[in-house]
């Protein structure tokens, strides 16, 4: 293996701590990761725009800064990409849609802010299904994203080309966007971790906004260390945490009280996915947590709740792409009306127009009592549930998605078929709580199985510690040590 | 036609008095070149959040306090969708399901009698921009407006004439003046007003189909509005037409109200909680803080102006039209024994020569002084006038002045009795006929004597002198 893709693997932890002790430069580090998009993007296609020339330029100034002493942070000379649906002051943020195929924002998302003063590189934007409204990223108006692990396979979505960076050693960490489960997915899908904060932990100021009741930004990295280490810089300064100092990977979880709701493990689920599930369920015991099922039954209605209101406030944000002030604009018109319809039919793919049309509908006069209001009520119960159960409940086990990555060609018959991959994801979107895919072996057909673990509200460090334990109890705990020698 | 009586409420917008919008920190300042009063937030832009501007709150507190409104301690921001241009975001950040104040009244004073005008609602709401049409560059947009806070006052239909609806917008720009809420600048926007109007056979308990003239931006408008639709519905009526549920506009033209949209293509705003927004909570402390830093209202200044200071209830209404006025003349007032002196010289002389957009140059002290020397006899009422210009215009120390100008009131005796030849021979035949009997002429003699001595004379003195000299002839 040439000593590129070797630097490429190390974790983030390891790469952190080869730069500070100035056995790389951040210079070395960047070139390696363009070396490896230019090799990988051919088959993978995670990205939809590379800033090579801006990343060396902010590494060389990093590299000078090191050499001269300055105080430079530990994340500093980091390279990451970005889901292109948050924006950066600089490049295009497109949204994977024509909409805004060349749409420049005139400023940075708060998390770009807070990772670019840390030091950390944006390599470039991922690709991701348009406006997030997907679960395979074939619904990017521009181009599909294969699975590293397969790539006959899809990479999940709609976060699909941030888990696929990673998966593919194209960046040390992305960042994605998690709705109902944008992050979760496709980090399950490709065999890395995907993290969504509880809902509000953060900012979601720049985040081009889906479903604003759900959107929250979150990490996609190669182990529960790395994840912790970028959750306590995108965090923000408004709440100080240090998730990754409260982690240890040699912990005993005795005590710990583990449930898994019944509801998620009925035959809807994969044979594979259920037995990775009591693979860390057994894991846990051995860790001395207490693990027992239990039933929920508002888990049944989340999914229709989730798409109703997620669909309402979708067609809402996306009113704001009518051609006027930004995005693309239809040529010939002569009325305001046909301006608006012309723009917005060019604009905007079948998905996003099924969300629009399901949104404006639900909100109309005579049926916002029956679907809207109805999906509110639904969702409150959920969450009074899901409050009720953490009383019994330190963290919930699930699985991630109802299967593994399935292949480019799948036919759905109809898109409510494919919105059930969702039902795993969707209830903690719902609740506003913290979740976690972590990798958890593989099937037979060697793509990743993963388990999803659920927190309360701003339990962040109770989840992060009990999935890195997890995570090496599992043997599955990422490193790249063994190339790191072949480096060295 | 007698037999018909309308039926009104109002619908008023009224721009809050903030430095910032609603939702950022952008200018509210009128009249700056177009776009420059922008930012992501208020022009829409992909990833952005609003930030609630706590100031608008206060004000439209206030807004419901002074209109005798429950204020909310729950309420929620809710989204109006609908396309136009000016709208950036596609819709419009407003408060349709739970508003920050309801239940409140104004009273009117119509034809000496008080009306109470029922007050259903004041919600806050973000304002949107404006379209320019160029004939060449076609329709441009104005986002400098977008995102202004507004608030939304609904009346009850309680008007049942154009004088009373008047009334009520005169009262309410007054009160919303007064206390610092909005500039109520109808010219620039600040204030205006939907007139919901339908006609019904007086007696009749049941309302009749009702039009909406939208976006009147004067009170004249407003009561011509009333008028025109008044009269054209109870003359369709009497055709045995029907009146459909409009929206209409009012040509400012020909002053007729024009169709805009029928109500069966009326518009579903599709009103949701807005998920961008946390809801609106007020716990009773900071309500009553805000109560706290209200000023008196105009009624509860004129009470006390009245009462206090024993004006005319016509003297105390016009003090209290210009919260600066009302504040400048109590400063005054309060300096001085003499404030219905004070009050005098500013609404005869002041009232004058102030207009609407102009402050008043002179300093509460320099009123309060010149109402001491005229009220304690010093100088007499026209030396106090001219006094009181020359503060206007030039400035100065009022008793510096009074010497500087000579104004001061001739009251030696041994200085006037020799002038008393002087004015007697001045005007003989006055003399003669009062001579003859004629008591009246002593009048001219007066006249005549202020002539003389430049009006500085002290008037009892003056006129004992000469009922003296008169009799001694």
């Amino acid at each position: 293996m040439s000593s590129h893709a070797a630097l490429t693997h190390l974790t983030l932890t390891e790469t952190a701590a080869l730069l500070q002790q100035k056995v790389i430069s951040a210079a070395e580090l960047t070139s390696a990761y363009l070396l490896q998009i230019e090799k990988k993007e051919p088959v993978i296609g995670a990205y939809l725009s590379v800033f090579a020339e801006k990343a060396l330029s902010q590494a060389n100034t990093i590299d000078s800064a090191r050499l001269h002493g300055d105080a430079v942070s530990p994340l500093s000379g980091i390279p990451y990409a970005a889901k292109d649906n948050i924006c950066t002051a600089f490049g295009t943020t497109t949204c994977a849609s024509n909409m805004l195929a060349a749409y420049h924002s005139p400023y940075s998302a708060k998390v770009i802010e807070s990772l670019e003063k840390q030091g950390c590189i944006l390599l470039g934007k991922t690709n991701l299904d348009e406006f997030a409204m997907g679960s395979t990223t074939q619904n990017s108006a521009f181009q599909i994203t294969r699975n590293p692990r397969n790539p006959s396979c899809v990479p999940g979505g709609s976060s699909g080309g941030s888990a696929a960076a990673v998966a593919a050693d194209e960046a040390v960490f992305s960042l994605g966007s998690d709705t109902g489960g944008s992050v979760r997915q496709p980090a399950a899908f490709c065999g890395v971790v995907g993290m969504k904060p509880t809902y509000g932990r953060v900012s979601r100021y720049g985040l081009v906004a889906f479903a604003s009741s759900f959107d929250q930004i979150g990490p996609i990295t190669k182990n529960v260390s790395d994840c912790a280490l970028v959750m306590d810089t995108i965090c923000g300064t408004a709440a100080p945490t240090n998730f990754s100092r409260s982690i240890s990977h040699s912990e005993s979880l005795h005590g710990l009280r583990i449930g898994i709701p019944t509801q998620l493990m009925d035959n809807r689920i994969a044979p594979d996915v259920r037995a990775a599930v009591y693979t860390a369920a057994s894991s846990l015991e051995k860790l001395g947590a207490v693990v027992s099922e239990f039933s929920l039954p508002s888990l049944s209605q989340s999914l229709s709740s989730y798409y109703i209101i997620s669909s309402a406030e979708a067609s809402s944000n996306l009113s704001r792409f009518d051609g006027i002030r930004f995005g693309s604009r239809t040529n010939h018109t002569r009325t305001i009306s046909e301006l608006y319809e012309r723009s917005r039919s060019e604009g905007f793919g079948s998905e996003v127009k099924r969300r629009i049309m399901l949104g404006t509908f639900v909100l109309s006069a005579g049926f916002g009592d029956d679907y809207y209001k109805k999906a509110l009520t639904l969702r409150e119960k959920l969450k009074n549930d899901f409050a009720n159960q953490f009383n019994q409940y330190d963290l919930l086990l699930s699985p991630t998605a109802p299967t593994s990555a399935y292949r480019l060609d799948q036919k759905w018959n109809d898109p409510l078929e494919m919105y059930l991959g969702d039902i795993c994801t969707v209830p903690m979107s719902l609740a506003g709580l913290p979740a976690l895919s972590l990798p958890c072996g593989e099937n037979v057909n060697g793509l990743p199985l993963a388990i999803q673990l659920t927190g309360n509200h701003f339990c962040e460090t109770e989840l992060l510690r009990c999935a890195a334990v997890l995570e090496s109890e599992l043997g599955c705990y990422h490193t790249g040590k063994e190339k790191l020698y072949e480096y060295i | 036609m007698n037999t018909y009586e309308p039926v009104i409420g109002l619908e008023i917008h009224v721009e809050l008095k903030t430095e910032q919008k609603l939702f950022c920190s952008c200018s509210t300042k009128f009249g700056a070149v177009s776009n420059t009063q922008v930012c992501p937030v208020c022009l829409g832009l992909p990833g952005v959040l609003p930030v609630l501007n706590p100031k608008a709150v206060e004000l439209a507190v206030k807004a419901g306090l002074a209109l005798n409104c429950e204020i909310s301690r729950y309420s929620a921001f809710d989204r109006k969708n609908y396309l136009y241009p000016d709208l950036p975001k596609g819709y419009q950040i407003s408060q349709f399901y739970l508003p920050l104040c309801q239940n409140g009244y104004l009273d009117i004073e119509i034809e000496g009698t008080t009306k109470r005008i029922g007050i259903t609602r004041i919600h806050m709401e973000e304002d949107a921009g404006k379209l320019l049409h160029d004939p060449e560059l076609g329709t441009l947009v104005d986002c400098n407006r977008c995102g202004v806070p507004l608030i939304e006052i609904v009346t009850e239909p309680d008007f049942r004439s154009a004088a009373e609806a008047s009334a009520f917008l005169e009262k309410l720009r007054t009160l919303l003046v007064h206390t610092d809420v909005s500039d109520c600048r109808m010219n620039e926007g600040s204030l205006r007003c939907d007139v919901n109007l339908s006609v019904r056979k007086i007696g009749d308990s049941n309302f009749g189909t009702r039009t909406e003239t939208k976006n009147l931006n004067s009170f004249h408008s407003v009561r011509r509005t009333i008028e025109y639709e008044t009269s054209r519905q109870i003359a369709v009526l009497e055709s045995g037409g029907t009146v459909y549920q409009e929206t209409l506009r009012l040509d400012q033209t020909r002053w007729q109200t024009q169709v805009m949209r029928r109500k069966e293509n009326a518009d579903d705003y599709r009103y949701f909680p807005d998920p961008d927004l946390s809801p609106l909570l007020l716990d009773d402390e900071s309500i009553h803080t805000i109560a706290a830093s209200m000023p008196l209202l105009p009624e509860q200044r004129r009470a006390v102006y009245m009462d206090r200071y024993a004006l005319s209830e016509y003297d105390a209404n016009l003090l209290t039209e210009r919260p600066d006025v009302a504040d400048f003349f109590e400063k005054a007032a309060a300096l001085t024994s003499y404030p219905k002196a004070a009050a005098n010289l500013l609404i005869t002389e002041g009232f004058r020569l102030l207009n609407a957009y102009t402050q008043i140059p002179i300093s509460p002290e320099q009123l309060a002084e010149t109402a001491e020397i005229y009220g304690n006899g010093s100088i007499n009422s026209t030396s106090a006038k001219r006094l009181f210009h020359e503060l206007w215009e030039n400035g100065g120390n009022p008793k510096e002045l009074v010497d500087q100008l000579g104004l001061s009131l001739i009251g030696d005796e041994e200085a006037l009795r020799k002038q008393i030849v002087d004015i007697l021979s001045g005007c003989q035949s006055a003399v003669e006929d009062y001579k003859n009997g004629k008591t009246r002429a002593f009048g001219a003699i007066m006249g005549e004597a202020m002539r003389v001595t430049a009006g500085r004379a002290e008037p009892k003195l003056l006129k004992k002198l000469i009922t003296e000299a008169l009799e001694e002839l």
